[in-house]
Order: structure tokens, then C-alpha cells, then sequence
């Protein structure tokens, strides 16, 4: 497969409208390589909005971005996994070999891809099961497996661990670790600040489709943070900014 | 009591008049299906996977169709294949090929229809992660298909269930000739108007049991697809 590369990413002065509403408001941010970057932020940030943008499933309405330098490279060496993801009828197996097929992965290749993905995110001994009738924990492995099926350079995370138990949060906290030790650019968004402090190497704190900071996030959880911030990690409800 | 025992009697013992037309219709009706597959899966999959102007007129048209009345089936069939019509020089009019025109024409929209409601309902939850996944359009299709496949069989079957059920179509574009076009459903009118209870029960019996056969394999092939698949 040809290099591709998706980084940086670049957003410069992003909006995303529907009617009178405005789901992002002018955001601007650069990813590069490296540490894990989180966006977070309260339910009804624009993280979900953002995340799809950068994907490039959705346009924004103003504004401009950018993969490498170019403004519409093909999606092949970036990846994605939603929050509630969608398991195809089909077994463990089959999901992830569709995924291979999609990134172009030969035919002959594929079954040795599969069980290196299997081993990776710990799904060896369910590769046979129907996907849907998995755990949550076990379908978003199943989601990871797919992404990871391409081989990306870029892998967007929603909400990755979104209603999952402690130790699936933990599982799926170490697979992603892995692919980020491993060279994967992680963006993840998030509303959990713990699991950002776990994870991420640097923070944009997103509210009501405003970036209000970015920094790196030792910085982020210090008392350096803005006063918006701060509050956000104390636990208060943020409904006026 | 009586009938319903030469009934059996017919049946047991093989009877080659009562198996020469439950053969027929067989053969007449999976015809129909296979024909209204071949059109009706494309077009509901084509309609539930693009948009364009009057689509929901198409949808609209096509669910309405599904309640097409037999008898106006075959007056159109009849019109067209009569001696003074469009197609009168094929000379199909009272043969099996006419019948399977009309029963291919009345299941086309019912294939379509729900066709086209099972791969919509499945592209909406699966359009995130093809379009992620960068899945080509002619892929995404492919995928839907197989991954309907149950429910689609599904479709086949209801279509076959009206086909084989139908009478109104047949009788008017077959004309109910023996041995040549008569089916179970046009045998069974037939035999009850002169009193032969017998073979119309007989019959009945054959037609119910096929229905009954046809559900139970496609219920059988759908939980082992389910327990394996999701």
C-alpha cells in the first residue's frame, strides 16, 4: 500500500450550522504527530461534529480543512470508530475481514491480518461468534479491529469507552495505548476528564462548539488551566459561557 | 368424511392427474418468482440505495402494487398476448408461458417493495461505517444484499405464497386447459363447481401442504443464519 499520509491534521476556522444552530463556532487546530489528543468537553460540545469532520464525512459549512496538506485525500490510511458502533451481520470474523478487503489488503494476506488483529485486541477465542451478539466492551474491540484493518495513520475515537464497565474501559484503554505506542496518531473525543489524563498527551477543551483552550494536558489538569476549565474538571454543570 | 379420504387416497397413491398439476404449478409459479426476483430485487435494491427525482412517488406506486388485483393482472396480460394485441403473434395466450407472464407481473411489485424496505432499513445502520470504511457504492450494495440475504429470501417467498395462491390471473390467461395449463388453484374452482371433492381437496391439501414445506425451510434457514450471523 502507498504511504498516505493524514497528518497534520489541519482546521482552520471551522463552523458547522444546521438552521439556526451552531454545532461548531470558527475552530481552528492543528494534530500532528505524536501522543494521543483529546477534544473534550460536555455533552453538547460538537466533539461527535468535529470528530465526523475530521473524518471527512461531514462538510463544514464554512471554514477549511486539510489531510497532509490536501484538502480531499481519499479516506485510506484513516480510520474510525463511533461511539455505538454498527456490527455487520456477520461473524467476528467476517467483519474484520470485510474491513481487510476494503483497505485493500490481498486475499492471500487476509487470514494472517485477521488473527494478528484478533490477538491484538484480544478476540481470539470469539472469532467465530455473530458480531451483534456480542458485549458492548467486545463489539467496540470488534470496531478497533476494523480500523486497525487499515492500517492507519490517523484513527479517530468516539467517546471510546462510552458505557463500558471498568475492566472493558481498561481493556480497550490498553489496545488503544498499544496502537498509539505503536505510531498511530489517536484524536479521541471525550467527555471523561479521567480517562483524557490516562490517555492523551494534549487537550482542546471544547464547549458549545467553541474551542475555549488547548494545551498540553499535564498543563490542562494544573491550575494553569482557564477558569472554564477548571470548573469543568471540578464537575460543574457548564451552561453558560 | 368420504372425500376426505379419497383425498388422501389421491395423494398416497400417487395419482398422476393430481401430481401432473400440482407439478405444473410448481413449475409455473417458482418460474414466476425466479423471473420477478431477477427484476424485483435490483429495482427495490436500486431504489433503496439512490435518490433521484420521484422517488417517492416510485416507492409510493410500487407499495400500491403490492395489492394489484389478480383478475385486472390477467385482463392486461390477456389484452396484450390476444390475437389483436401487442404480443398476439407470440401465440402465448392458454400456455403455461402466459400464466408465468402474470404471475411474474402481480409479484414483481410485492418482491420490489419489500426489497427495497429491508436494504433501506439496513443502509441506514450500516451508511456510517461503509462510508468510514470508504466502501464503494456497487460494494456497499453487494454487502447489503448479503447481509439481507435471510430477509430478501424472505421477500422471494411472499412472492411465491401470492403466486401459488393466485387464481383470478392464471384462469384467464391459461384457461384452466387439462393437462396443458390447469394449476391447483384453477383444478381446485374446477372440481368443486362439478362436485369432485375428492381431487379439489386433494389438492387443497397438496397446495397447503407446499405453503407449509416452503415457510418452515426458509424459517429453518433463517435461525441457523441468525444463530451464526447475528
Amino acid at each position: 500500500m502507498a504511504p498516505i499520509d493524514n497528518l497534520p491534521l489541519v482546521l482552520s476556522g471551522v463552523s458547522y450550522r444546521v438552521g439556526d444552530l451552531t454545532l461548531l463556532d470558527e475552530v481552528s487546530l492543528t494534530i500532528k504527530a505524536g501522543a494521543p489528543t483529546a477534544i473534550l468537553g460536555p455533552n453538547g460540545a460538537g466533539k461527535s461534529s468535529l470528530l465526523n469532520i475530521a473524518m471527512g464525512l461531514m462538510q463544514p459549512t464554512s471554514g477549511a480543512i486539510s489531510w497532509g496538506g490536501r484538502s480531499d485525500p481519499a479516506p485510506l490510511r484513516r480510520a474510525m470508530v463511533f461511539q455505538s458502533p454498527v456490527m455487520l451481520r456477520r461473524s467476528v470474523r467476517g467483519n474484520i475481514l470485510f474491513a481487510l478487503e476494503q483497505a485493500g489488503v490481498a486475499r492471500a494476506e487476509r487470514e494472517t491480518r485477521l488473527q494478528g488483529l484478533l490477538a491484538r485486541v484480544g478476540l481470539v477465542g470469539l472469532a467465530d461468534r455473530p458480531a451483534r451478539r456480542l458485549s458492548g466492551g467486545e463489539r467496540k474491540r470488534v470496531a478497533l479491529a476494523r480500523a486497525l484493518a487499515r492500517d492507519p495513520d490517523l484513527l479517530l475515537l468516539d467517546e471510546p469507552t462510552a458505557d463500558l464497565d471498568p475492566a472493558a474501559t481498561r481493556a480497550l484503554e490498553e489496545i488503544i495505548a498499544g496502537a498509539a505506542a505503536s505510531g498511530v496518531k489517536i484524536l479521541m473525543v471525550s467527555h471523561d476528564a479521567a480517562q483524557v489524563r490516562r490517555l492523551a498527551g494534549e487537550v482542546h477543551f471544547l464547549v458549545k462548539g467553541r474551542l475555549y483552550e488547548s494545551a498540553p494536558t499535564a498543563k490542562f489538569f494544573s491550575d494553569k488551566a482557564s477558569p472554564l476549565a477548571q470548573s469543568f474538571l471540578r464537575g460543574d454543570l457548564i451552561t453558560e459561557t | 368424511m368420504a372425500a376426505g379420504t379419497s383425498a388422501w387416497q389421491l395423494i398416497i397413491t400417487g395419482d398422476p392427474t393430481l401430481y401432473a398439476i400440482v407439478f405444473l404449478s410448481l413449475k409455473v409459479s417458482l418460474t414466476a418468482v425466479l423471473i420477478a426476483g431477477l427484476f424485483g430485487l435490483p429495482l427495490g435494491a436500486l431504489i433503496a440505495f439512490t435518490s433521484f427525482p420521484g422517488r417517492g412517488a416510485l416507492v409510493v406506486l410500487i407499495n400500491a402494487f403490492m395489492g394489484l388485483p389478480p383478475v385486472v393482472v390477467g385482463l392486461c396480460v390477456y389484452l396484450a398476448l390476444s390475437r389483436s394485441g401487442p404480443l398476439g403473434a407470440m401465440g402465448l395466450l392458454f400456455t403455461p408461458t402466459a400464466m408465468i407472464i402474470a404471475q411474474a407481473i402481480l409479484i414483481t411489485p410485492i418482491i420490489a417493495a419489500l426489497a427495497r424496505q429491508t436494504i433501506e432499513d439496513l443502509w441506514s445502520e450500516y451508511r456510517n461505517e461503509m462510508l468510514a470504511m470508504g466502501v464503494s457504492r456497487l460494494r456497499c450494495l453487494t454487502a447489503l444484499l448479503y447481509d439481507a440475504r435471510v430477509s430478501l429470501f424472505t421477500a422471494l417467498l411472499a412472492g411465491f405464497g401470492r403466486a401459488a395462491a393466485e387464481v383470478g390471473a392464471v384462469m384467464i390467461v391459461g384457461g384452466n386447459i387439462e393437462g396443458f395449463t390447469r394449476t391447483m388453484t384453477t383444478a381446485i374452482a374446477l372440481e368443486t363447481s362439478k362436485g369432485d371433492m375428492a381431487m379439489a381437496m386433494g389438492l387443497g391439501l397438496m397446495l397447503i401442504a407446499i405453503v407449509i414445506a416452503i415457510n418452515a425451510s426458509t424459517w429453518i434457514l433463517s435461525s441457523i443464519t441468525k444463530s451464526r450471523m447475528g
